[in-house]
């Protein structure tokens, strides 16, 4: 029997106040790999992500985790297994140990330092005051907090537009390793650049809708001062960053970089 | 009422009624306001002579239809229909004042609902106070008209909270926690917020000001120390049903705030 694929999306629509933000998205993104979602800002990249951890619920359509119905799911367990990480860091009052323990008061030391570990940081961290660390240190501790849990499934939401360019590439390389390492992960990002650097497979949404093949080959295209117009306040600070990096160019016609595995699943 | 033993009376009610003539002559100090207004171009003479009336008006209506309810004759079934205006009166008032809260009517009214047949039944169920229409509309006014206002700070500054601080709440809904727990830390603070008002304004009695029922008492003739022993029940009481009222809507409002499957609606930023 075929293993079901790791998140579909058949047929989902999601309106916030009458505005419609996801419009009939047929999606499937397979197990395995990073999944990088791209897309200019407003495409609805984060609320695609956030319906897959049950942050939001569709209006219309379906969303299935491994198969089965996400609104099935009880959302608690389904979090557990699918952590996110989120783009701005969100740390808790106290140390980054306390920070950890929340997620799981039962851990051990160490599993503690087993997610610190993961995420990059040495367990000299675990003692630091949560508000303390720097921005990339931040994102790393919400990382490891999230990998407490043991999830299966990351979802990463523009993890990095926070962050400086050096801290950037550590965190892309942490990503990779825990692909490596089985975690299927799922990356938000409009940055171009990152996303080939990351992707395995890539997703590009274009005003709520998955992208057609000429929207995906003209949005792919796209120059770097065509994107600033299109991040123009969002990120500026964060897409300057990211054109000082030495990322390679996406490959126009998967999105993807070459030697990772061909893109997998059906794109609606 | 307790009667402090050997208490001496510097005066009788009928020395602290006022009649008409002292209303009237009150009124100067209505006009220095609107002449101070007026010097100062403040442009508030036609609001505090408004103000000034309508309050009268509404005393004055209360005070007829109080007339009628405490007396020792009206069956006391009247006194408790006049506790239920109170309470309705109550969470329109907190409706009006904190708009964006929602659900609030209905969670004022339980509320204060719940803490007012507590501490109504501490008060005439365990004999504090003879359960007449004298007693029961003063204390249930005073216990309901103090619980507004911390009513509205708690509703409002949970709401802010949950509002200002939603990555971190949405962060703890992701790694798994119920929404009761990923509120906790925010819900916790918004109700300290809200009760260290009462808590300080019961500290700073006696020192700071003379509270109300105690102020009339004395005026009225009581002794003060029969007067104290009166006022002090009555603050224990606002206390006990301000942290009832808190504690209920904190409940309440938090659980609104959030859906069965554990997400946080999306709010309106409290105004404050």
């Amino acid at each position: 029997m075929a293993t079901p694929p790791l998140f579909e999306l058949a047929d989902v629509s999601l309106e916030v106040d009458g505005t419609r933000i996801l419009d009939h998205v047929d999606l499937t993104i397979a197990s395995g790999g990073i999944t990088v979602l791209v897309g200019p800002s407003g495409a609805g990249k984060s609320t695609l992500l956030r319906l897959l951890d049950r942050l939001e619920v569709p209006t219309s359509g379906e969303v299935r985790f491994r198969g089965e119905r996400v609104a099935d799911l009880d959302p608690l367990t389904l979090r557990r297994q699918v952590g996110m990480v989120f783009q701005t860091p969100a740390p808790f009052p106290g140390t980054v140990r306390d920070n950890l323990l929340v997620a799981d008061p039962g851990a051990s030391a160490d599993d503690l330092v087993e997610a610190l570990r993961a995420a990059r940081l040495d367990a000299a961290f675990l003692d630091r005051p949560a508000d303390d660390l720097s921005g990339g240190e931040a994102q790393r501790m919400c990382l490891a907090r999230t990998l407490v849990t043991r999830p299966d499934v990351l979802l990463m939401d523009e993890p990095t537009s926070a962050l400086d360019p050096d801290a950037r590439r550590r965190l892309e390389r942490t990503a990779r390793r825990l692909a490596g390492d089985g975690h299927d992960m799922v990356w938000v990002t409009h940055d171009l650049e990152q996303a080939g650097r990351l992707a395995d497979d890539l997703v590009v949404l274009v005003a709520g809708r998955v992208a057609d093949e000429e929207q995906r080959a003209r949005y792919l295209a796209r120059r770097d001062d065509e994107l600033d117009d299109d991040d123009d306040g969002v990120d500026a600070g964060a897409e300057d960053d990211a054109r000082t990096g030495d990322a390679r160019p996406v490959d126009e016609g998967t999105g993807a970089r070459g030697e990772r595995r061909p893109a997998g699943g059906h794109r609606g | 009422m307790p009667a402090a033993s050997g208490g001496r009376r510097e005066g009788t009610v009928d020395d602290a009624a006022i009649g008409w003539g002292g209303l009237a002559l009150s009124l100067i100090l209505v006009g220095v306001a609107v002449g101070l207004s007026a010097w100062q171009g403040l442009r508030l003479e036609r609001d505090m002579v408004w103000a000034a009336g309508r309050a009268l008006v509404q005393l004055l209506a209360v005070g007829y239809v109080l007339l009628y309810i405490v007396d020792d004759d009206t069956p006391v079934a009247f006194a408790w229909a006049w506790v239920v205006v109170m309470l309705l009166v109550a969470s329109l008032t907190a409706r009006r004042r904190a708009p964006e809260v929602p659900g609030i009517t209905l969670l004022t009214l339980a509320a204060t609902s719940g803490s007012a047949l507590l501490s109504l039944f501490v008060v005439f169920g365990l004999g504090v106070y003879p359960m007449v229409g004298r007693a029961i509309v003063p204390i249930a006014g005073m216990m309901i008209g103090n619980s507004i206002g911390s009513i509205v700070v708690a509703s409002r500054r949970i709401l802010g909270e949950l509002a200002d601080r939603r990555p971190e709440v949405e962060a703890r809904l992701a790694l798994g926690q119920p929404w009761q727990q990923a509120s906790k830390p925010f819900v916790r603070s918004a109700l300290r917020t809200a009760l260290t008002s009462q808590i300080e304004s019961t500290k700073a009695v006696g020192l700071v000001f003379l509270p109300g029922a105690m102020t009339g008492l004395i005026l009225a003739g009581a002794d003060p120390v029969d007067a104290v022993l009166v006022q002090a029940a009555i603050m224990y009481l606002i206390l006990g049903c301000v942290a009832t009222n808190v504690v209920v809507i904190g409940l309440g409002l938090t659980r609104r705030l959030f859906t069965p499957d554990h997400r946080l609606v999306r709010l309106a930023r409290s105004s404050t």
